[in-house]
């Protein structure tokens, strides 16, 4: 067990590293340096010279992402070339929305997403289940900014109950970020529970296929007792690292919600910074967002761990 | 052992699967044909009506620019079709290459393969997509690279995944003990029975990349106007959508529909395949 | 009805197919069980029997239901109960032991969890009186170290153990009846032996009443003292237990009685021809279900179903009693003597030893080695020798079968072939020329075909392999090569799913003997069979060794099996040969203890 989560600990940090190799090699490969991409027309001369002095373009590809590994490492992220804040100070806050916005998402969404495919795979064929699936499948199909707009159409334009679009600060206090997401994270939840009900779904119904819920039922166990005590559990734990990847593909979309909402997190920062090729700003965060998804499946291998009793106890096998 | 025919049969058997064929089917002629079907140029301004509602000259009306939107929106999906038919084609060529390769050799391979796979899955597609296009421009060859590459590491798990339960059976095992060549035993053996697991896992895979490339063109990186697209034209019009629903609603409708279709078509080939017991998990 | 604690009328259970036409799996099922009775029922896969027991509990498989019928526990019919009662019902009033204990135990609830909750359930204990139940039952159910157990999660108990905890399980609600599903199929035989001494014990002890399910008529002439035959959804006999074992009436108990390869036989066991009639046709055939494999069949077998008629204790589905009584239809076969083999050595395997994982480097620094899984076993076939390879499960039969396959890795050791080819090295690095001379059968013909293939593909794919044939010869070929397993030349272009399993089996057979191999490996190829089905393949495995003079290896759990078929035989356990020689010495004169207890676990 312990081998086990200094294997998955090891593996987690090897692949943030090569995924900062990734990352900074993709970058190098662009066409232009950094300097010559954010100058574009006027990238010539003095001006470009400047630059690239400013921002130690002239060195080696090695020594500049050792420079830069090493300032990782060590919490510094590195300096933009538009902005004249350093990188922690930008991404800070808006990182700081983004897990906001994800973690509520995640918090409403996986437990309703269970308790929808639970349902959804005990109904299953009848109209309970039609009606979920068909839902989900809405759901799932219609992009996060039709959603979103939809929901601003419905909500603010017509109901007038809620702001259609964020506006804030991004260092804004924490009470003020919560009382503003409710529409990101409906339209985030409604994605996220439509793809994790659908694999809770199938799941399910192939536990509950199984010797042991029928032999559950034949000793005479309620039926919740039946689907809670021995159908969820099992039917939970081969889901728990395919939920944490689908949430981590899913962070594709929050990029999509946040500039629908206009809302002040990383998703948004990375698509102003792409626009404005400021790329150490791209560079950092890539990386940050590929640390939140090693993190995101680190907790998912080791709930998996502490929740299965045949990887948890005696004769575990690695 | 089913042919295209039998598998067309099979999925217009149930009532949800006919729409989808119906939805599909509609969708890609009207691609084909709609350059000779539309009834104004796409990029054609009437200057004086912008915003204008429907109307017996313009149906679905003028939007912003005053450019007629059934126009644009029967135009607006060629580029998505294009670009995602093309880029799914690519990524379950290579994602089921190296799924099946690394579940029929196992060991080093297999690790290195899935290890490798592992780390792409790390790195944010989205701000990368972005990057290449806004490096190389937005051609459909520069989408459908980048496009078929993040959509394969998928496919790669899932097609492993499904190689992984054929290739436990004996008679993979009788394959190699006859003395088959590993070429011969994948394509013989193994191939023809995760088949219909990587049909439909493509289907699915196909809406998700249309997802993503409205997406991206919805952010502005997918096509270049005046070019008609879905996802761009919602994103301009969203804003005058309380006082022109029109503009956005059509190619919301367009959008979805696709999507939609695609999903029900792939749900009952799964079901008349009977392959319908795959998680169908994103990656 | 009085008096009896289960009774059952003209139950049928099964589902609308189209056409609203009813598909019956179980068809007007009569039969009574008074208190303390224990009931056998016998009959081949896809009889119906499972579906029966089941709906004694009131539960149907998915898409199931009772089409028509009553059942009656305790004057109370499990299907129209409340669900409270029903609840109280099952697990309180009956119990059921399950097929495969291992799956039938929730893996994620410690097995103590699994336990409390039946006396929560079914009893009037105190919480605090639960624990000290639980280790009562575990010790009436003979489960070593009972408190250990308790804590203990299912996948870290044995098959053996499992199925005791079962049983404990079930005897927890101190129920009336007890049901049981095939409780000891997929355990080895000694360990089956136990589990069916702990249960002759239960029912001594406690008196209480059984409806035992199995398709092996020796494990339930264990434990039960009246058996009822199911064939294709209907029971058509049931008596006490030696009269329908001494003289059986109807023809399918006969047939079946006589289809079971034994020790101690003279004669081969007979195969009943045909295949069992499936769900779909059982609707709309209106005579005797049996009438299509019977051999003393009539036209009104054909067109009107028998009734039960009693005779003497028993009673028997069938309108050629006296005809049946007189069993003249069933001629077995002489158990041939072993033909004078030639001395010549086909397969020589000296020292051979096999371990599945390569030392890790966390091992080979500590100077660790895994296990071997086969240690130093050395044996001969001789040309047109069948040698029987026999052993408890991990006693390393298939991998030695597998090693000379070319399959798995050897450790040490030689293997060769005909004195000259070299066997020791995987299938990549042998000649075409060697892997012809040695095929292989598997045990579940339902994974060893492709199922995406036909018949004739998958029969045409050696011959491409291994000859060099126009394609008018190939398609003879292939016809001959169905001929030789009995099987007509339409099946060319039938897929697997179209085929019954012992058709499958044949096959997968014909496949081998495509490659006019010089010694085929069987893997258990018997073990997934019906013992009909069985008994004509062991007859066809004896004719192609007449024919043809080709070596077999057969693995089997199976000692009567083993000793129908197999001139000599090798005894393994644990990895290493306990004993060997020809059959005939090694199972009338048994050396090793080893030996001597498998033998003592034959029922």
């Amino acid at each position: 067990m312990l081998r086990l989560i200094t294997r998955r600990l090891i593996f987690a940090v090897v692949t943030l590293w090569v995924v900062s190799i990734v990352v900074f090699s993709a970058i190098e490969l662009l066409p232009g340096d950094a300097c010559q991409a954010f100058l574009g027309q006027m990238a010539q001369g003095k001006r470009l010279e400047n630059c690239r002095v400013e921002h130690d373009l002239n060195a080696p590809a090695y020594a500049r992402y050792s420079k830069w590994a090493i300032g990782l490492a060590s919490g510094d992220l590195g300096k933009s070339i538009k902005r004249s804040k350093p990188l922690e100070e930008i991404i800070g806050p808006r990182f700081r929305n983004t897990v906001i916005l994800g973690l509520t998402a995640a918090l409403v969404g996986i437990p309703l997403a269970i308790v929808l495919g639970a349902l959804a795979a005990l109904y299953r064929d009848r109209r309970a289940d039609l009606w979920i699936s068909f839902i989900a499948i809405f759901c799932m199909t219609v992009p996060e900014f039709i959603i979103g707009t939809l929901l601003i159409s419905f909500f603010s334009v017509w109901l007038g109950w809620l702001p259609g679009i964020v506006i804030m600060r991004a260092d804004a206090p924490l009470l003020d970020v919560l009382s503003k997401i409710v529409l990101p994270v409906m339209t985030l939840t409604l994605v996220m529970v439509a793809h994790i009900m659908r694999m809770v779904r199938t799941s399910m119904i192939d536990v509950l296929a199984s010797d042991f819920v029928m032999m559950s039922q034949l000793k005479g166990v309620s039926r919740l007792r039946q689907v809670v005590m021995h159908a969820l559990p099992n039917a939970l734990l081969p889901t728990i690292n395919l939920i944490a990847l689908n949430i981590a593909w899913l962070m594709g979309g929050v990029l999509v919600v946040e500039v629908v909402f206009n809302y002040p997190g990383i998703g948004r920062l990375s698509v102003n910074a792409i626009s404005d090729r400021d790329f150490p700003l791209v560079q950092a965060i890539a990386l940050l967002m590929a640390s939140l998804y090693v993190a995101l499946n680190l907790i998912a291998d080791l709930l998996a761990l502490v929740l299965n009793p045949k990887l948890r106890t005696r004769g575990a096998k690695v | 052992m089913s042919s295209a025919p039998a598998m067309l049969k099979g999925v217009m058997a149930t009532r949800s699967g006919k729409i989808g064929v119906v939805l599909v089917g509609f969708h890609l002629l009207l691609a084909l044909m709609s350059p000779w079907l539309v009834p104004y140029d796409f990029a054609a301004q009437t200057a004086l009506v912008d915003h204008a509602g429907p109307s017996l000259a313009h149906w679905a009306g003028l939007d912003t620019l005053g450019r007629d939107v059934l126009t644009r929106t029967m135009l607006g999906g060629r580029e998505a079709l294009l670009v995602t038919i093309f880029g799914t084609g690519l990524a379950v060529v290579w994602g089921s290459f190296f799924g099946v390769l690394a579940g029929y050799l196992g060991g080093r391979i297999d690790e290195l393969i899935m290890r490798s796979v592992d780390i792409f899955l790390a790195i944010p597609w989205m701000i990368f997509l972005l990057l290449v296009i806004a490096s190389f421009g937005n051609a459909p060859i520069v989408m459908i690279l980048t496009l078929g590459f993040f959509y394969g590491i998928g496919v790669v798990r899932m097609a492993r995944a499904a190689t992984l339960e054929v290739v436990v059976k004996d008679y993979v095992l009788a394959a190699k003990a006859r003395g088959e060549s590993p070429l011969s035993i994948m394509m013989t053996e193994i191939l023809p029975n995760v088949r219909d697991v990587l049909m439909v896992e493509s289907a699915m895979r196909w809406s998700w990349m249309l997802l993503a490339f409205s997406a991206l063109s919805f952010l502005g990186f997918g096509v270049t106007p005046p070019t008609p697209d879905w996802g761009l034209m919602i994103a301009n019009s969203r804003i005058y959508l309380a006082l022109a629903p029109w503009p956005v609603l059509m190619p919301m409708i367009a959008l979805s529909s696709l999507i939609i279709g695609i999903n029900l078509t792939a749900d009952a080939l799964a079901k008349s395949l009977g392959v319908d017991k795959t998680t169908r998990a994103l990656v | 009805m009085t008096g009896s604690l289960l009774s059952i009328e003209n139950l049928s259970i099964g589902f609308t197919g189209l056409n609203d036409q009813p598909i019956f799996i179980v068809r007007d099922v009569n039969l009574t069980l008074a208190a303390g009775e224990t009931l056998g029922l016998v009959g081949e896969s896809g009889c119906g029997k499972s579906s029966l027991l089941l709906a004694m509990m009131g539960y149907y498989k998915q898409g199931l239901g009772r089409l028509r019928g009553g059942i009656a526990y305790d004057g109370q019919d499990p299907g129209l109960v409340s669900s409270q009662q029903l609840q109280a019902l099952r697990g309180g009033g009956m119990a059921l032991i399950p097929q495969n204990a291992g799956q039938a135990l929730t893996p994620t609830l410690r097995i103590k969890a699994q336990m409390v909750e039946v006396l929560r359930l079914h009893s009037d204990l105190a919480p605090g009186a639960w624990h000290a139940r639980c280790l009562a039952l575990f010790e009436r159910v003979k489960l070593p170290d009972p408190e250990e157990m308790l804590e203990r999660y299912p996948h870290e108990l044995s098959g053996g153990q499992q199925q005791r905890v079962a049983i404990a399980m079930a005897l927890a609600g101190e129920p009336d009846l007890l049901l049981l599903d095939e409780p000891t199929t997929g355990l080895d035989v000694t360990t089956q032996v136990g589990v069916l001494s702990l249960l002759q014990e239960i029912c001594r002890d406690l008196n209480t009443a059984m409806v035992y399910v199995s398709h092996d008529i020796q494990v339930i002439s264990q434990v039960c003292n009246q058996i009822a035959i199911m064939y294709a959804g209907e029971i058509v006999e049931m008596g006490p237990r030696a009269d329908l074992l001494n003289q059986p009436v109807h023809p399918y108990t006969q047939g079946l009685l006589a289809s079971i390869p034994r020790l101690d036989q003279q004669t081969l066991p007979h195969p009943i021809a045909g295949e069992m009639l499936q769900p779909v046709h059982r609707g709309s055939n209106v005579g005797c279900g049996y009438a299509g494999r019977c051999a003393l069949a009539t036209d009104q077998c054909r067109e009107i179903a028998p009734l039960a008629q009693p005779i003497a204790d028993r009673w028997v589905k069938c309108h050629e009693v006296t005809a049946a009584r007189a069993g003249e239809f069933i001629r077995p076969a002489q158990k041939l003597l072993a033909p004078n083999l030639s001395d010549s050595e086909l397969l020589a395997v000296e020292d051979l030893s096999v371990r599945y994982q390569a030392p890790t480097w966390l091992q080979s620094l500590r100077g660790q080695q895994p296990p071997a899984i086969v240690r130093a076993v050395s044996f001969g076939i001789r040309k047109g020798e069948i040698k029987g390879l026999v052993g408890e499960s991990g006693s390393g039969k298939s991998t030695i079968l597998k090693t000379i396959a070319g399959l798995q890795p050897s450790l040490s050791g030689r293997i060769t072939l005909s004195g000259t080819d070299d066997l020791a090295g995987p299938v990549e690095s042998r000649p075409r020329r060697c892997l012809r001379k040695v095929q292989l059968v598997f045990q579940n013909p339902d994974a060893s075909l492709n199922p995406r293939k036909t018949t004739g593909e998958i029969l045409r794919r050696p011959l491409e392999l291994y000859f060099d044939l126009g394609p008018g010869v190939m398609d003879e070929e292939v016809d001959a090569l169905l001929q030789r397993v009995n099987l007509p030349e339409s099946y060319k272009g039938r897929f697997p799913g179209q085929l019954s399993g012992g058709e499958k089996q044949r096959v997968a057979i014909a496949r081998a003997l495509a490659a006019k191999p010089e010694l085929i490996l069987c893997d258990e190829i018997t073990s997934a069979l019906d013992v009909s089905v069985q008994a004509a393949i062991l007859k066809l495995l004896l004719d192609l060794r007449a024919d043809s003079g080709v070596s077999l290896l057969f693995v089997s759990h199976d000692l009567a099996v083993v000793e129908t078929l197999c001139d000599s035989v090798l005894v393994l356990e644990g990895g290493e040969v306990r004993e060997a020689g020809s059959c005939a010495e090694v199972f009338k004169n048994p050396q090793h203890a080893y030996t001597q207890a498998l033998l003592a676990s034959v029922l």
